[in-house]
């Protein structure tokens, strides 16, 4: 993404101008700004994700209504799940998400998007060449396996459920949401185990 | 529009560059202006969603590709309150030039009116029951609108599946343009990666899109 330090100081000035005026006309104030900047920095990112994802693995009945509708999340006290979808990936289905048209994200879950996920070489690419993509990511999805891809046109907003790992049966639910990952989330990595030894050892 | 904001399927962007522990925001400008976002954007605010959609995408091609992800907001939030009569751009250049020349200007005390109230939106008529059940195959229709659209360019006169309902919702093509929500029902679609790319498709993909009942025609058998 083009990001030329050299054009920071005017766009720096340009956003202080359009404030000071926001505020004279009374649209908006300076400490409302501040609030607003203290709840994204306040923002836990992708754990509410991985919140969700480990409960799914532990609790088939939650998964099931998850999957039926993204609202679930409600369960696990978490708003904002009335537009979302959560797909899962299986050994023969992998999904990915992708808005080809701006950037739309399921905040809800996973918090505010990476600048990879908002990159035009990211919307570009991921819906005609997601294995090439993912390849990129260290992902390698063999041939055997459909990979669904996910273009959020509209304002539904979709989650993926990412397989649990091989050897992860005795790891409570808490230590799989640990496991969890925003990429994985978005469907540009798998969930792994911390180390391979534990694999062998389970 | 046949913007460069309609970037599914272009080439030449190279790798997905990624970066390590990133921070939320790379200046705390940036952090203002998402901020002016969340304050300005809605139903009945400043401007709707669909409305800063539509403003980023007619930036100019050349401006779009040039900008960093916020400088695009910015410039959205900027066209859209000319646009709708709350600020002028000689008022906006006015302050640039008076807070470059003395960074701590203390612009005069405001003349405190009420900001303008949100344009109203002409009625809509409810939303008629869905023409599509899950399973029924479709065509996107193979059209070219030149204002805000949700149909990539990517799958127009494409063959899908109708895979999920979700109900009715606001039209981004009317609303964008202040023209009323006139809700439609929005399904998802599925498409094979072949239909959409042929020859050059990876084996084994789909893409699913969604999209709002006037984009589509029932496929012929």
């Amino acid at each position: 993404m083009a990001n030329d330090p050299e054009q920071e100081p005017y766009v720096a000035l340009r956003a202080k101008a359009l404030e000071s005026l926001l505020i004279e006309k009374g649209l908006l104030t300076a400490e409302a700004v501040d609030e607003h900047i203290r709840e994204f920095e306040q923002d836990i990112g992708p754990l509410n994700g991985a919140r969700v994802v480990a409960r799914a693995w532990v609790d088939p009945g939650f998964k099931a209504r998850l999957l039926q509708a993204g609202a679930a999340i409600g369960e696990l006290g978490i708003p904002g799940g009335g537009n979302l979808v959560v797909v899962e990936n299986t050994p023969a289905e992998h999904h990915l998400v992708v808005c080809t048209l701006c950037s739309c994200y399921p905040w809800a879950v996973l918090g505010l998007p990476p600048t990879w996920y908002k990159s035009f070489a990211y919307r570009s690419r991921a819906v005609i060449e997601p294995r090439a993509v993912l390849r990129e990511f260290g992902l390698e999805i063999p041939d055997g396996v459909t990979i669904h891809v996910h273009d959020s046109s509209a304002e539904v907003r979709y989650m993926v459920l990412p397989e649990r790992p091989a050897g992860s049966e005795r790891l409570s639910e808490a230590a799989l949401a640990a496991l969890v990952t925003r990429d994985a989330m978005i469907g540009v990595a798998k969930v792994a185990m911390p180390d391979a030894a534990a694999v062998a050892a389970g | 529009m046949h913007g460069v904001h309609d970037l599914g399927g272009m080439h030449g962007f190279g790798p997905v560059a990624r970066e390590e522990n990133e921070p939320l925001f790379h200046a705390a400008w940036e952090a203002r202006v998402c901020a002016f976002e969340e304050i300005l954007c809605g139903d009945d605010r400043s401007f709707t969603l669909d409305a800063f959609r539509a403003g980023i995408e007619r930036m100019a091609p050349a401006n779009y590709l040039r900008a960093s992800y916020y400088e695009r907001w910015l410039a959205s939030i900027e066209s859209n309150l000319i646009h709708e009569g709350v600020l002028t751009n000689d008022e906006l250049e006015a302050r640039i030039d008076l807070l470059r020349r003395d960074p701590d200007a203390v612009p005069p005390p405001a003349v405190v009116a009420p900001p303008p109230a949100p344009r109203a939106q002409p009625p809509s008529p409810p939303a008629a029951a869905p023409s599509f059940m899950v399973g029924d195959a479709v065509m996107t229709r193979n059209v070219h609108p030149t204002g805000h659209t949700r149909l990539p360019r990517y799958a127009r006169g494409k063959r899908g599946v109708i895979q999920r309902l979700h109900g009715a919702q606001t039209f981004p093509d009317t609303n964008a343009h202040g023209l009323g929500a006139h809700p439609q029902p929005l399904y998802t679609v599925q498409f094979p990666a072949r239909e959409l790319w042929g020859e050059s498709a990876e084996p084994g993909q789909s893409v699913s899109l969604d999209l709002w009942e006037s984009y589509l025609e029932r496929a012929p058998n």
